[in-house]
């Protein structure tokens, strides 16, 4: 789908921002450009959209050169986003997200019809935002209308430069892991660029790292952590590797689908025959409609009554997409050893155990380093 | 809202002093001007700046937008310090040496108020250009606007508060550097107030000078509505 081929970007003063790049990425993949500022990943991007012109090389887009394409109309077929958004201030989030839409001729009401679309995708709502100017939002909503406004055309294909840069960690933990479900979905080829180690390895189906404006390795996530080409790679990616393998799994992967539960009416003494019997020390507390509410210990049993007098109320829980460092670090701050994953209506759909975590890192590294 | 009052108190007391040093008729043995010459001088004073904010505005707005343009960039300096000069060089002596240049008439007055009144134009609409965030311009490109589009759909929305401003300030400047039109024979308000002067009467310089006055508010108070009118949606407030 994209094609580059031994690019070379030489400015006049003499420095050399990208040196002779070759890459390929496939129809619906996503390829991360990682490395530190300075490296080059960030020319090579706009190099593809002809922001900034190769000195040498070729660009090929669906086997097309894209030099062989007016520049404009090139730029309308690949969505772009940036760190600092550059939402237009004096126009509605409607008329942002419709801003390629309008370029490429599309009746009013179509293009309204699309914004609504993207931002309902983006998990905002429209009758709220539509109408809204980026001032009344906040940093969270600015990235998600500019990822949007990225969306507006249609394009087959995307260019992110460290588009979930500006705003705080919770809140891109969230835009990354949406941004992934929708991708999996829509199925674009993206091309993202970052200098974030952790974000690389959760979003890149592929990871060029670059360094000097060449690249170093291009492999998937998991070659990177457990095959570094060399000594830059692995310094790069740092002896923490184990943590950041639990960047690659999710939580669907590894939880424990149907877990033993239990529900606030029940007796005690019922609750506990089935810890025994199941060989762990607490159950899920959940409604009548499955949705989860709380946890029984083993050591708060009390003889004689019920499951909603001794249970422990939490609220927190994780998405089956969560990734197991997400995953942990809320593990860590729920008490028990165990982590509640639940639908978007707080229905349980498992459990993850410590115990499990532990059991799929070290599946991957073996898997990895017996290859 | 207080501003609005305090405007309309000023304004009211600037033209109630007129009005009653004009209905005195007489102030020591000199006559004051009658209505029909306040009313005429305020008239000549009035279109002098108009056509002179015109032109400013004609030159300014495109010179400061142009200079912003890659490869004029570098011209930006030297215009803008060209145009300073004009306003480092006292209002009186820009004027008067008019007369010898182009002779004595309204033409002088008007050439030499364009020269006076072009910094805050030229300034302003090259700082709205330039102060734009630079990615909202980056995103525009990659979306694949293309030059025009950028300039008409982005930049001058973006710019015209700022612009308009410029002009706003150009324009109170310009009503009371106009009071000395009257040297190189432009006519005007400073016609009554020299009169004055030379009278060595403080009533008959208040009736020049505060019909004057009342007029650079009352255009700085309009055309901050204009300007508050012209203002995108998405900027107000902020």
């Amino acid at each position: 789908m994209i094609r580059l081929e031994r690019v070379t970007k030489i400015y006049s003063d003499g420095t050399e921002a990208v040196r002779e790049v070759s890459l390929e990425v496939e129809r619906g993949e996503l390829c991360v450009l990682l490395g530190p500022s300075g490296c080059g990943k960030t020319t090579t991007m706009k190099i593809i959209n002809r922001l900034i012109c190769a000195t040498s090389g070729k660009i090929y887009i669906d086997g097309m050169e894209n030099t062989s394409i007016n520049e404009n109309e090139l730029r309308r077929n690949i969505g772009y986003a940036i760190q600092d958004i550059g939402l237009f201030p004096h126009m509605t989030v409607g008329e942002n997200i419709g801003t390629v839409p309008a370029l490429k001729g599309w009746p009013k009401a179509r293009r309204r019809k699309r914004a609504k679309e993207l931002l309902e995708l983006l998990r905002m709502n429209p009758v709220d935002f539509i109408d809204k100017y980026p001032r009344e939002l906040s940093g969270g909503q600015r990235q998600r209308v500019g990822v949007a406004r990225a969306l507006g055309g249609d394009p087959p294909i995307l260019l992110m430069d460290e588009p979930f840069g500006a705003i705080d960690p919770i809140t891109r933990v969230d835009l990354q892991n949406e941004f992934l479900k929708i991708q999996q979905e829509l199925q674009k080829t993206i091309i993202f660029v970052t200098h974030d180690i952790y974000e690389a390895i959760k979003m890149g189906d592929k990871i060029a790292l670059m360094k000097e404006g060449r690249i170093v390795q291009y492999a998937p996530p998991a070659d990177l952590l457990y095959r570094p080409r060399d000594e830059f790679v692995a310094g790069f990616v740092g002896a923490d590797r184990g943590l950041k393998g639990l960047q690659l799994i999710r939580t669907k992967e590894v939880m424990w689908r149907s877990p033993p539960t239990t529900k606030p009416d029940e007796e005690v003494m019922a609750a506990r025959e089935r810890m025994e019997r199941e060989g762990i020390d607490w159950l899920a507390v959940v409604d009548d409609e499955g949705r989860f509410t709380g946890w029984v210990l083993s050591s708060h049993l009390e003889e004689g009554r019920k499951v909603k007098d001794i249970m422990s109320t939490s609220a927190i829980t994780a998405t089956r997409n969560a990734v197991l460092s997400e995953a942990l670090s809320l593990m860590l701050t729920s008490g028990p050893n165990v982590l509640a994953i639940v639908d978007r209506s707080n229905r349980l759909e498992g459990v993850l155990t410590l115990q499990a975590i532990q059991n799929a890192l070290r599946e991957a590294a073996q898997k990895e380093e017996s290859q | 809202m207080r501003h609005q009052v305090i405007l309309v108190s000023l304004l009211t007391l600037l033209i109630g002093a007129t009005i009653w040093i004009t209905s005195l008729g007489k102030v020591g043995i000199y006559s004051t001007f009658t209505y029909a010459d306040l009313v005429w001088s305020a008239w000549a004073h009035f279109k002098m700046v108009f056509i002179a904010v015109i032109i400013a505005t004609a030159i300014g707005v495109p010179l400061g937008i142009l200079v912003t343009r890659p490869g004029l960039e570098k011209l930006a300096l030297p215009v803008i310090a060209g145009a300073s000069v004009g306003q480092t060089i006292p209002s009186l002596a820009v004027i008067a040496i008019m007369a010898p240049l182009l002779g004595f008439g309204l033409r002088s007055a008007i050439v030499a108020l364009v020269i006076y009144g072009l910094l805050p134009i030229l300034r302003n609409s090259y700082t709205s250009i330039k102060t734009i965030d630079p990615a909202v311009i980056e995103a525009a490109k990659g979306m694949g606007l293309t030059r025009a589009q950028i300039a008409c759909k982005i930049e001058l929305p973006l710019a015209r508060p700022v612009i308009m401003a410029g002009i706003r300030i150009s324009t109170v400047i310009t009503v009371g550097t106009a009071e000395l039109a009257v040297l190189v024979g432009g006519g005007g308000l400073g016609k009554i107030t020299l009169t004055g002067v030379f009278a060595r009467e403080a009533l008959i310089i208040l009736q020049g000078a505060a019909p004057t006055a009342a007029m650079a508010i009352a255009l700085g108070f309009l055309l901050e509505r204009v300007e508050r009118w012209t203002t995108p949606r998405g900027l107000k407030g902020a």
